[in-house]
């Protein structure tokens, strides 16, 4: 059965809060990881990796760098986990 | 070009070491006498001739953003830790962030970082290493994390000399400050190193202390029985700022940093030269560096390690640079109570001798219970108060030697 969207943001969630501090509630799908909720390319690195593990999907290098949004990582880890 | 009419002075001290959380409390500990050694619990320990060390007084991660602490090393932790508690104490002065430094250094860097990264690339890959690896093993990511803390574009140092690098950091922010290059000048050194590696690899150039079924009395410089020294953890800061600026602030002033001396052995690796002529050199040198007098100084914190080989050179060393005026120095190894703390012990002392000239007291040396003959100076047993010798403002020494023939000593005076 393929994750859900909310499923995938709950978790996202946790994983933010872990690595970066930013509190769940915070974490929407509107916001930019960099602009809105101050996470730098570092960060953003442990969070791909978290959330591959998480997940079981992969996130490779060159498609993390197009993921600027809460969004965008729901829709990729939605896609891969439905690839996968 | 150095400007030799600049003076600087100490506006804020800060510490977190094995007998105290900040700098007060580490002050009161040792004037106190209260010893930092303890047993080491870990399992490895047992498969080690040395069994003790004197860990600092907290865990340095509750003391921080758990966030932010997961991106740093423990001797970036503590070197925050004192730096925050510094800042504070010199009121946070209101500084060009231009004209803003830092100096900050450690002898070892994020060792435990290096070895914890290693043991995860070797089991899990190197995709689940902290992308934070490299700054948090790097020797001066302390001194990074310090200027973007506290916003300092001066200019970011990190001098390395083993167990001198806390004291030639201080020396070098005295430096910055008297060439103009800054205003103030947040300066230190920091280590934690207290893990397997370190005391196995310390253990087998056979220069620990093995008391461990007595781990207070271990660390005993000066005394016939010493075996060798207990490795601390701990970082000391202190505000580095030139006279002017301070005053211009109306900001408490603890003392003046006077000026600093170097020399180097050029002898051995890891021992010190049996004549004792680079500590002399360091000691002439900062007096003449500092425009004091040998009659001026009344106290020494002295680097003393409880190493057999060490103490005796230096305490003959501090006698043969003052000559007469030796008579009437009161020398001090607080190493006796909090261990040694490598990269850190230059910058805790120089607090200490700092607090020792604002009391008018040197704290003890602990467990000095059989004194070596012939050291040629008056060793503090126990608190001693600090009696001027003329009308010259009072001045103290701290000394800080370090593997590679490094000779460092860092000259405070009275405001």
């Amino acid at each position: 059965m393929a994750i859900t969207q909310e499923e995938i943001l709950a978790g996202l969630s946790e994983i933010i809060d872990e690595i970066a501090g930013v509190p769940a509630d915070e974490v929407t799908p509107d916001k930019t990881f960099v602009d809105d909720l101050d996470i730098d390319s570092l960060s953003m690195v442990e969070i791909a990796v978290a959330a591959q593990d998480k997940f079981g999907v992969e996130i490779p290098d060159d498609q993390l760098k197009d993921l600027k949004t809460v969004q965008d990582v729901i829709d990729y880890v939605g896609r891969a986990s439905v690839s996968a | 070009m150095v400007n030799a009419s600049t003076r600087v002075v100490i506006t804020g001290v800060g510490a977190i070491t094995p007998v105290g959380t900040d700098a007060p409390a580490t002050w009161q500990s040792m004037l106190a006498g209260r010893s930092g050694v303890r047993a080491l619990t870990a399992d490895w320990a047992e498969r080690l001739p040395c069994q003790i060390a004197a860990p600092a007084a907290a865990d340095p991660a509750t003391m921080i953003d758990r966030v932010q602490a997961r991106k740093l090393d423990r001797c970036e932790m503590f070197a925050l830790i004192a730096a925050r508690e510094a800042w504070a104490d010199a009121g946070k002065p209101d500084v060009d962030p231009q004209r803003l430094g830092v100096v900050v250094a450690s002898g070892i860097g994020g060792i435990s970082s290096t070895l914890t990264a290693y043991d995860t690339l070797r089991e899990r890959g190197w995709q689940r290493l902290s992308p934070f690896t490299v700054p948090m093993l790097m020797p001066n990511g302390s001194a990074g994390w310090l200027s973007i803390e506290f916003g300092a574009q001066a200019g970011v140092h990190t001098p390395v000399s083993a167990c001198a690098s806390g004291a030639e950091a201080i020396a070098y922010g005295i430096d910055m400050i008297k060439s103009g290059r800054a205003d103030v000048v947040i300066a230190g050194g920091t280590e934690a190193a207290i893990i397997e590696l370190n005391i196995a690899a310390f253990a087998a150039m056979r220069a620990l202390s093995l008391r461990n079924d007595e781990p207070e009395r271990a660390s005993r410089p000066f005394d016939r029985g010493r075996d060798g020294f207990v490795l601390g953890e701990g970082a000391g800061i202190v505000i580095l700022e030139s006279e002017a600026h301070a005053a211009g602030r109306d900001a408490r002033v603890y003392a003046v940093a006077a000026g600093a001396g170097y020399s180097c052995d050029a002898h051995h690796i890891a021992q010190p030269d049996p004549t004792g002529t680079g500590a002399r050199l360091a000691i002439t040198r900062a007096l003449a560096n500092s425009g004091v007098m040998a009659k001026q100084l009344v106290h020494v914190n002295a680097h003393a390690t409880s190493t057999p080989a060490g103490d005796v050179l230096e305490a003959r060393a501090i006698a043969a640079a003052l000559g007469e005026a030796a008579a009437g120095v009161v020398v001090s190894s607080t190493k006796s109570m909090t261990g040694h703390l490598l990269g850190g012990a230059g910058a805790v002392e120089s607090v200490a001798a700092v607090m020792a000239l604002r009391d008018r007291m040197a704290p003890p040396t602990i467990n000095l219970d059989d004194p070596e003959f012939d050291l040629g100076v008056e060793i503090a047993v126990k608190p001693t108060e600090l009696h001027a010798q003329g009308s010259e403002p009072m001045a103290v020494l701290n000394n800080s030697f370090g593997f590679g023939g490094s000779n460092v000593a860092v000259v405070f005076t009275d405001a």
